[in-house]
């Protein structure tokens, strides 16, 4: 049986302070709302005093409550195509229908805020922008943002200026619709905020290159929320303090999330949202821990700089794994599995997620030649299940543990 | 006196095998029955034709070890149970001791697995959630030329214009399949044109290495596919003598010769 991380409950607190925030930002007025995509310039919004509202987080919410699969039919069926980012399909199937999670989750909630502005980055993919201008034209809202390079080997200098030039770029309109200056004071306090919030989720998820690992894949894929939504301000900060604490005292006393953990496993690329359980138990009970992955790792920045802060999250941004080169990817995750002391990798192949989805190009293959550590590739989506084999899933699952243990 | 018997049971999605072996290692019953909607009456009845043709009763049993998507269906013999993956290795290994590239076409997938040669597992594919180049697909082309599918070796042999069918998907496939019959093509050279779509499917999920070995009910009913197979790669096929029962025969193996062994 597996031991409670003890710190959820606070968390599952901050998070819900965190929405009925937006909400009473949405109904009353008194503060402007800004969705952004989920590596946006948050940091800036948050400076010039919005409440900021992630899609991609109400989508994945729509994905792990197993509502999704139901609404994407809905945004199929007004031409957005099942191929797309089922992220964007649940979404707008749930705006459609008049339905979200949210009010299920806090009582009050009646719908997601509406926002005033809609602020993308690309880095993330092109389907963000498509699904941000959606919004912009059902609801009349202003849509600007920053179309970010891709495929980044080396970030230079002439990456960063671009990018820090679209950022500034955002300003004027920004503060047209929030009726106040930005203060560059308020945006380096945020900045640095959101550089701490990093820094300790980065010490989180460190903790598990112990073994046993105190936390897997899966936990962390709840409790990066704080770190997605509440990036800059001082409550991520203080909870990533008390989750690294608890866990800290786990490896201490060799607490393992799977206690009798034999095998390590790395995850490369999206969950499967309304399968967060089962995976978590079909891996526990070949004991595996899941215990590293790109996923979580990408909400950690440590270029956010406060003294040059508009350039810095520039940097930040381009930084983001999703956005850059293959040789990079595979040096990045080559320095994983020897930090986290991997035995095999699990790439998921997200249907409708090609830019997180690393099997399509070769690349576990020149991976597992340099290594020598076995891979494994799942098929599956983020968010429609009608994509996801279960049986298929644990027989791939099982039959590649099996491989590792016979191999060691 | 009584035998010593180590049972393999491969509960596939189409078929369930049994495979029994004496303490020697050899196979000395075997059946094949379709897995139906109640897993665990097949496979009581799989069973008992086993150790009838085995000459023996349940009692014999020493140990049985599960295998295929009903594994979990048999708790009335066994609870020990291994992937198909690692039987089919375990299987093969057991007839071709060297490494081998394993090619298994089965009712509704397929898997290529590497070993080397002391059997050990280096990788294994198996198909996308789809049923092109399985016995599935198949079925549902046997169904719409009205043929069964026991005809169809036959009647690809007698193919002397192949049809290419461009799709893998199957329902893409289906209305090629349509149109082809439309055009008034032969029935032979679309039933050539079925194999060798299977055929290609299975090839574009891997590289192989140059020993190959092919398993499954496909392969054991349909063995131009393993002709048509070896043509295309340009070399012989190896197929154990009952490749149907590859998987069957691997869990008993891992019976015989426990978890980590043999």
């Amino acid at each position: 049986m597996r031991k409670k991380i003890q710190a959820t409950d606070l968390m599952n607190r901050i998070m819900a302070d965190y929405f009925y925030g937006l909400n009473e930002a949405a109904t009353s007025g008194r503060q402007k709302v800004a969705w952004c995509t989920s590596v946006g310039p948050a940091e800036l919004l948050r400076a010039m005093g919005f409440a900021v509202q992630f899609p991609e987080n109400h989508a994945a919410i729509l994905g792990a409550t197993r509502m999704a699969t139901d609404l994407i039919p809905v945004a199929n069926a007004i031409g957005y195509s099942p191929d797309i980012c089922s992220y964007l399909t649940s979404d707008i199937g749930a705006y459609l229908k008049g339905i979200t999670p949210l009010s299920r989750a806090y009582p009050g909630i009646e719908s997601v805020p509406r926002p005033d502005v809609l602020v993308f980055n690309t880095n993330q993919c092109r389907d963000v922008q498509d699904w941000f201008a959606w919004y912009a034209r059902k609801l009349g809202v202003p849509c600007i943002g920053i179309s970010s390079p891709k495929s980044i080997g080396e970030v230079t200098d002439a990456h960063i200026d671009d990018v820090a030039g679209q950022i500034k770029a955002l300003i004027p309109t920004l503060e047209m619709i929030s009726g106040s200056r930005l203060d560059l004071d308020r945006l380096r306090e945020t900045v640095a905020l959101s550089r701490e919030c990093t820094e300790l989720w980065r010490q989180v998820l460190e903790t598990a290159t112990a073994s046993p690992a105190p936390l897997t894949f899966f936990d962390g894929t709840i409790h990066m929320g704080p770190a997605v939504v509440l990036r800059g301000t001082p409550e991520a900060v203080d909870y990533y303090k008390v989750l690294l604490s608890e866990l800290e005292q786990r490896v201490a006393a060799g607490d393992g999330a799977v206690a009798d953990e034999a095998v390590r496993i790395y995850w490369e690329g999206m969950p499967v949202w309304g399968r967060l359980r089962q995976h978590s138990e079909l891996f526990a009970g070949i004991r595996t821990a899941v215990i590293a992955s790109t996923y979580c790792s990408s909400w950690i920045f440590p270029a956010f700089d406060p003294r040059e802060p508009i350039r810095s999250m520039a940097k930040a941004y381009l930084e983001l794994f999703i956005v850059r080169s293959d040789p990079y990817k595979e040096r990045y995750i080559k320095g994983m599995l020897a930090k986290f002391n991997i035995d095999g990798i699990i790439y998921h192949d997200a249907k409708t997620c090609p830019c997180n989805s690393n099997s399509r190009y070769g690349l576990p293959q020149r991976l597992e030649a340099e290594t020598g550590i076995p891979s494994l590739v799942i098929s599956g989506d983020l968010n429609d299940l009608r994509c996801v084999s279960d049986e298929q899933t644990r027989t791939n699952v099982e039959a590649f543990i099996e491989q590792l243990e016979e191999g060691k | 006196m009584s035998t010593q018997l180590f049972v393999g049971l491969d509960m596939g999605a189409s078929r369930t095998k049994v495979a029994v072996l004496d303490g020697a290692g050899r196979l000395v019953g075997h059946a094949v029955k379709k897995s139906g909607i109640d897993f665990s009456v097949t496979a009581a009845a799989c069973l008992d034709a086993s150790l009838e043709m085995a000459g023996a009763s349940r009692a014999d049993i020493v140990r049985a070890v599960a295998t295929g998507y009903g594994r979990a269906n048999v708790a009335f013999v066994t609870s020990e149970s291994k992937t198909e993956i690692g039987c089919l290795a375990k299987g093969c290994h057991h007839y071709f001791p060297e490494a081998i590239t394993i090619i298994d076409i089965g009712g509704q997938d397929n898997k290529i697995i590497k070993l080397d040669a002391p059997g050990r597992r280096s990788s294994f594919k198996m198909n996308r959630k789809c049923a092109a180049g399985t016995g599935a697909f198949l079925e549902e082309m046997a169904g719409r030329l009205d043929i069964s599918l026991e005809e169809m070796n036959d009647m690809a042999r007698q193919s002397t214009e192949m049809i290419k069918l461009g799709s893998y998907c199957t329902v893409f496939s289906a209305t090629e399949v349509l149109e082809s019959i439309r055009n008034g093509k032969k029935v032979a050279d679309i039933v050539k044109g079925l194999f060798y779509s299977v055929i290609k499917r299975v090839l574009e999920m891997d590289s192989i290495t140059d020993r190959v070995v092919m398993t499954g009910g496909v392969v054991a009913h349909n063995p131009y596919i393993v002709e048509m197979t070896g043509e295309m790669i340009g070399r012989p096929v190896l197929v154990p003598e009952l490749p149907q029962l590859a998987g069957a025969v691997g869990a008993a193996l891992y019976a015989l010769y426990g978890k980590d062994e043999g």
